[in-house]
């Protein structure tokens, strides 16, 4: 019962990335790929309706070590406050520009806050996963680039698929320059690890590069995906053994009650969550023009 | 000053300010709703632009009551690490069931219902703001049952130095909670009901529109019932908290010795013979435990120390709820009256309701310092001290930064919402929403 619930936190962990890590990059991105306003609006709307919901995983992946490693959740947020501190700034930014930014008559503040709030947690939920498994500061730093370079570069892949016209274009040129920059330093990283999924992790990378410059944008959405998959998968593996310096995963967890309660409360629940978030990229599926957004959003 | 006091400032600061935008959330997510069912039904027009209008206003706080919520959620981590340890196993549950069956569906069909106006079919998107309202709603609730946790332990045993829960289904209908989700959720509903009624005010001293009659005469109805509620499971929560917060209560009246037959006091040297233990047991001469001889006994339970939270706080704060709370009750009650039967609104009760977004929202905060202050010195009653719970290896350094930060950029946003608030207010409904045969023809969803 308890590996079950280190396995459910650590795929809702990797949710969380897949999902929020292309709106990091979207955020990050979008006054680089954008030339006016319309086109700003045209990128941030490829992420409008499914960000929040996103998030909700971050939300739910905490919530569930709270739950389910009380001793783990407690440990971990107090032993790193500052940067929790910075990536909860971050959020509440990005978050309150992404929702005002069309409600406000210059949304140049709402910009700055969403790429500012975007860059902060995406780079300190590396810097703060790679200390949690090395405890030292260059580990931390190299961790924080990494998520920051390959949350731009799934970011840009995503505006690329979504989007068309001058930001289709664009997007396509940084996704090659933030390959560029993720594949170095993800072999740096990751060859900290070794693992097989650390591996591979770099080699989708690889192919996401390939796979971008060949225009294969959907194939290449599915690389820089599988590589978040793995890199979190190889991050947990790690934590599995030593999940916080001095505690082991029993000690940290609850007692069984409470983790058969919460096993049955996943397992009804969290099928429905992902059949109607997947409804909700169904609904949106269709490429964002920059027409189509002269007047929404904004 | 050490790490502790400036810990549980935050924590003061952090959810006063967010609980500035949940009611609003969990009342307006309903109202907006409801407009929008309103204008499926009878297919008038005026319905649409008021669901297109308060839809935007309600965007605007929701905004803020969601990230302001994420701060919550790690602070109990970042701040109180022994307590979190003590209590994970079974507060950690309603919170990752707030997750999982809450907040998904709330943000999820929020998106849909943003974007997708132009996008699904009418009655798809009339079902997401509902999803989308009654998941703010559920979300109160399991929060709720967390926080009744911590003043009336249930469904657990303490092993090893941590709590265990034992009773989930306990945990879940914890009398406290019973009494305390449609309390706070009736008083989110005058808060929002308050809300529309300023609004609407303001608009019905500027024109004769009769959408704005129709929605001030919704926002009455809503405020007065909620209203019935509130007053109905305070009443509850009265008797419960003389069963199982007997300092709390003394500490609401100032009481400091057993008293039988003990009277209510109105305000200090005012007080109503028998009315504190008629509101208490249900009986005129029930015995009422006092602050002094409470501190006697629990000092004999628990060993040495105060276990009387702070009495003019927890005194006043139980008069300022009540007070503003049944004023704005009591506006709406009479407004309802004076504008019986198609009569119109007076201006003077237009610029009365003016008042009902300050009053109700400090009734609520005043509530929530009874609720949370008067149970010090605990956080979990009987279980663990406040004084037990911080993170032992938090520096004040830390705490007075994030402290610091926190503090700051809720100020300028608190400033920049009501900036933005008032704007749209005033721009009122005419331009921003179009007939839908006209959003036909452009883009439906051109406001959002």
């Amino acid at each position: 019962m308890i590996e079950l619930w280190f396995v459910i936190i650590a795929f809702l962990w990797t949710g969380y990335f897949v999902l929020e890590g292309f709106d990091f990059g979207v955020g990050l991105l979008a006054p680089l790929v954008s030339r006016n306003p319309g086109e700003q609006r045209q990128s941030l709307q490829t992420i409008g309706p499914v960000w929040d919901g996103n998030e909700v995983w971050l939300i739910t992946a905490v919530g569930a070590m709270f739950a389910a490693f009380p001793a783990w959740y407690a440990g971990v947020f107090s032993s790193f406050y500052l940067p929790v501190t910075l990536v909860l700034v971050g959020l509440i930014v990005r978050g309150v520009g992404l929702e005002w930014r069309g409600k406000v008559n210059d949304p140049r503040w709402c910009d700055l806050g969403i790429v500012v709030g975007s860059a902060l947690p995406a780079f300190l939920w590396g810097a703060v996963f790679a200390d949690l498994l090395f405890d030292s500061v260059p580990a931390a730093l190299l961790g924080g680039a990494f998520s920051l370079a390959v949350c731009a570069l799934h970011g840009a892949v995503f505006l690329a698929l979504k989007t068309t016209g001058p930001v289709r274009r664009r997007a396509r040129v940084v996704a090659m320059a933030a390959s560029g920059v993720a594949v170095p330093v993800a072999v740096a990283a990751l060859s900290g690890l070794g693992t097989f999924p650390a591996l591979a992790a770099m080699a989708a990378l690889a192919a996401a590069t390939a796979l971008i410059w060949r225009r294969r944008e959907g194939w290449a959405f599915t690389a820089t995906a599988g590589a978040i998959v793995l890199s979190t998968l190889a991050v947990f593996m790690e934590l599995r053994l030593r999940p916080f310096p001095g505690l082991t995963l029993a000690e940290a967890a609850s007692g069984p009650y409470t983790l058969t309660m919460l096993s049955w409360i996943g397992l009804i629940t969290l099928p429905f969550v992902l059949v109607y978030q997947g409804w909700t990229y169904w609904v949106f599926r269709k490429r964002v023009r920059v027409e189509g957004t002269v007047l929404t959003h904004g | 000053m050490d790490a502790l006091d400036l810990a549980r400032w935050q924590f003061g600061v952090t959810t006063v300010y967010h609980f500035l935008f949940v009611p609003l959330t969990i009342g307006l997510g309903i109202f907006v709703a409801g407009l929008q069912t309103a204008w499926h039904r009878t297919g008038k027009e005026h319905y649409l632009k008021l669901t297109k209008f308060f839809g935007k206003l309600f965007l605007i706080n929701f905004a803020m009551g969601v990230v302001t919520g994420i701060v919550q959620e790690f602070q109990f981590g970042m701040n109180w690490s022994e307590y979190s340890t003590f209590v994970g196993d079974v507060f950690g549950a309603p919170l990752a069931m707030e997750a999982l069956l809450a907040f998904f569906m709330e943000s999820t069909f929020l998106g849909l219902w943003i974007f997708g106006w132009d996008r699904l079919p009418k009655k798809a998107h009339l079902a997401c703001i509902w999803a989308a309202a009654i998941g703010s709603n559920l979300s109160a609730y399991f929060i709720l049952a967390a926080n009744a946790w911590m003043k009336h332990p249930v469904g657990y045993e303490v092993v090893d130095g941590r709590a265990r829960m034992t009773d989930l289904w306990a945990v879940l209908t914890n009398s406290t909670a019973v009494a305390q989700v449609p309390h706070v959720i009736g008083a989110a509903f005058i808060v929002a009901g308050g809300f529309v009624l300023a609004v609407s005010g303001y608009w019905l001293l500027r024109t004769r529109a009769p959408m704005w009659r129709s929605a001030a005469r919704a926002a009455l109805v809503m405020t007065a019932l909620a209203g019935a509620v509130v007053a109905g499971t305070g009443d509850m929560s009265a008797r419960l908290m003389y069963e199982q917060q007997p300092m709390k209560l003394a500490s609401a009246e100032g009481l400091e010795r057993d008293t039988a037959g003990a009277p209510f006091s109105l305000v200090p040297g005012i007080e109503i013979p028998k009315v504190l233990s008629f509101l208490s047991a249900h009986d005129p001469n029930a015995t009422v435990q006092g602050t002094e001889d409470l501190q006697r006994r629990f000092e004999q339970q628990f060993g040495p120390g105060d276990y009387r939270p702070d009495q003019q706080v927890v005194f006043w704060s139980f008069r300022v709820m009540m007070g503003f709370g049944m004023a704005t009750v009591g506006l709406s009650v009479l407004g309802l009256w004076l504008t019986r039967r198609r009569r119109e609104f007076p201006r003077w009760l237009s610029r009365a309701m003016l008042l009902a977004v300050p009053l109700p929202l400090i009734s609520v905060i005043a509530g929530w310092l009874l609720s949370e202050i008067g149970r010090q010195p605990w956080t979990v009653a009987g279980e663990l001290l406040t004084a037990s719970s911080v993170s032992p290896g938090v520096s004040l350094a830390e705490v007075a930064t994030s402290l610091t930060i926190f503090t700051l950029l809720y100020g300028a946003l608190a400033v920049a919402e009501v900036v933005l608030l008032t704007r749209h207010v005033r721009k009122g409904v005419e331009e921003q929403a179009p007939t839908p045969a006209a959003a036909e023809r452009r883009e439906p969803s051109l406001m959002y």
